[in-house]
């Protein structure tokens, strides 16, 4: 049994004759939080957009758990275990919050009804309700709509579908980029919550605080290529800066742009 | 386990943020509508003081009018029982323009297979086919026009769900394709005389027993199916409903198909109860189902709204109709305040969204 839960090697991205992508090779332990940073347009969105299969890559080669995979779409990347918080919020604002957390794999009974087998709300409220403990999400009423929620509880809602789901990966791509700063720690908080259970964690960010907060090990990308990766203990904000600007690049990647 | 410095931090649940189900504040309009008819009724000179929905003269035993009470529920029941799927269709975002042209061509359909060959001992006048057409078992032409709904509301998912065009322009072109179905299958003229079987569908008060029936049904299909969640977020949020995998474009076929069946059905209703049928039967339904719906809560923008809300909105519809008759308002003007009321609904619904949302 192997301790890395995904690994790229040479992942590579071409839109038309943009290199959006150039040889990515990056590797995730189990349990570990990495953080991707970089300026915009430096192919932070489009690694992640490989790797869940929003889009197909032009080469390269992705293990996720052991296995090599090329998923068709983000639903199939999901049903393997990995679980994405969009950058908008990918949830219906009428339902409410068991709804939004089972939307497209709800609990049924009475199955042969086909399309019209009931739903077991009794069991999805449970499950909602251990996956918000699970992540220390506090919602005072899982049965409001979504719409009468804050932005916080929003994202919170949305970051609990990988507790609920018990995912092997949870990718989020700026999770507080449109948050308050009483709910970006709320959103920290669950994300600390995560690594104490030893979930692994891809964190895309511009927040240089809240990445030196969060996370074990942080990857730079530059004009489609990692530049840098480093961990924690052995940098600073101006150094991670100097590699983001291109003041700077990576021993182990010289040439790289 | 959870810690308690993790979580929404010091977020209090406030009970005002609670969202006060709509149908209430239906309910009570619909109470205030009777008020006003009641106090009308009172106050206007030429109505002699009486009463709207309540009889006070001694010799019935009932306090409420129920010969009134009865043509209303039966006046809504048809078009009620088209609602139902309107209601459908607008949750998930869309509309349906051709439910009432659908009903005049449903009707036109099934009542050819459904003629009697013996009128009063002579030959039925008004044969569209030959004797082997006539007195067919009734649950063959109750067939014969639901898949025929089945299959203009494939049609009208299809276009909508495959080729995306919006739903108003499909159902628009539906609409005058329908009435030239339901003028073109006699060349305009009626269809009449049906089996004593096929007459009972829609006999005395049964429209009323269908839509309630159907009501109930389609209340728990929406509110506790995979089905009717389905529905909801679509209509909620469809890019999410996508990207969680649900199959948008064929659950938009099956949402377009459930309403055109139960339009197809209140044709059946309808051409049993009027034991005719006619190419101009159903005009303005649709408008009228999308007013009961809308009247009902259920939001345009879709997402929103439910089946009780809508049979609510029909009851609604049926009172202000059925009042407007009682204090005598010409039909004109009835039209008029009906098309008001209907644009106060939305604007009201509209102001009651915008407050729900400056409150979070």
């Amino acid at each position: 049994m192997t301790d890395t839960i995904l690994e790229t090697k040479d992942l590579t991205k071409y839109y038309g004759g943009v290199h959006a992508l150039e040889g990515a090779n990056f590797t995730l332990k189990k349990g570990e939080h990495v953080a991707i940073m970089g300026d915009n347009g430096a192919g932070k969105s489009t690694f992640v957009r490989q790797i869940t299969g929003v889009e197909q890559r032009t080469r390269g080669e992705i293990i996720f758990d052991g296995q090599p995979v090329s998923f068709a779409g983000p639903i199939d990347a999901r049903k393997a275990g990995i679980e994405t918080v969009f950058q908008t919020l990918a949830l219906a604002d009428a339902l409410d919050v068991p709804d939004n957390l089972f939307l497209g794999r709800e609990m049924t009974k009475l199955n042969w009804l086909g399309p019209f087998r009931f739903l077991d709300y009794k069991a999805m409220r449970q499950a909602t309700m251990d996956g918000l403990e699970k992540t220390g999400v506090k919602i005072p009423n899982i049965r409001n709509s979504i719409q009468n929620m804050s932005g916080g509880q929003r994202q919170c809602v949305a970051i609990a579908r990988t507790a609920t789901f018990a995912s092997k990966l949870t990718i989020m791509d700026e999770p507080t980029a449109a948050l308050g700063v009483q709910e970006t720690a709320q959103v920290e908080n669950i994300i600390r919550t995560l690594k104490e259970q030893g979930e692994p964690l891809i964190l895309v960010s511009h927040n240089m605080r809240q990445v030196f907060d969060l996370v074990d090990r942080i990857i730079v990308f530059r004009r489609g290529r990692i530049v840098a990766n480093l961990n924690k203990e052995d940098t600073d904000g101006q150094d991670v800066v100097a590699y983001i600007t291109g003041a700077k690049t990576g021993a182990e990647f010289e040439g790289a742009a | 386990m959870s810690d308690t410095s993790h979580g929404t931090g010091g977020l209090k649940f406030d009970a005002k943020k609670r969202t006060w189900p709509n149908e209430i504040n239906i309910f009570f309009a619909l109470i205030i509508i009777i008020l006003i008819f009641e106090a009308l009724g009172q106050a206007l000179p030429y109505m002699n003081g009486q009463s709207f929905l309540f009889d006070t003269r001694d010799r019935f035993d009932s306090i409420f009018n129920e010969a009134r009470l009865r043509i209303i529920i039966l006046q809504v029941s048809i078009i009620g029982i088209i609602a139902l799927g309107v209601t459908q269709v607008i949750i998930s975002g869309g509309i349906d323009l051709s439910s009432g042209p659908l009903v005049g061509a449903t009707a036109m359909i099934v009542m050819s297979f459904a003629q009697t060959e013996l009128v009063n001992g002579n030959p039925n006048p008004k044969a569209v086919f030959g004797d082997w057409a006539f007195d067919l078992p009734v649950i063959l032409p109750v067939i014969v026009g639901l898949c025929f709904g089945a299959f203009i509301g494939a049609i009208n998912g299809s276009l909508i769900a495959y080729t995306r065009i919006p739903p108003f322009i499909a159902t628009l072109g539906m609409f005058l394709i329908c009435r030239g179905i339901a003028q073109a299958w006699t060349r305009g003229k009626p269809v009449s005389f049906p089996t004593e079987g096929y007459a009972a569908l829609g006999k005395g008060m049964a429209p009323v027993f269908w839509f309630l029936a159907l009501a109930v049904l389609f209340h728990i299909v929406l509110k506790y199916t995979l089905y009717g969640k389905h529905t909801y977020a679509i209509g909620s949020n469809e890019d999410a409903a996508r990207m969680s995998g649900i199959n948008v474009k064929r659950h938009k076929v099956r949402v377009y198909m459930i309403a055109s069946m139960l339009a197809a059905f209140a044709a059946i209703i309808l051409s049993s109860k009027n034991l005719t049928a006619q190419s101009g039967m159903g005009i303005f339904y649709e408008l009228y189902a999308i007013a009961m719906a809308v009247i009902g809560g259920v939001s345009l923008t879709g997402g929103r709204g439910s089946i009780v809300g809508t049979v609510l909105g029909a009851m609604v519809f049926g009172v202000i109709q059925s009042g407007f008759t009682y204090i005598k308002l010409d039909a004109f003007y009835q039209l008029m305040a009906m098309g008001a009321i209907i644009i106060s609904a939305v604007v009201l619904d509209k102001m009651r969204q915008e407050r729900a949302a400056s409150r979070t």
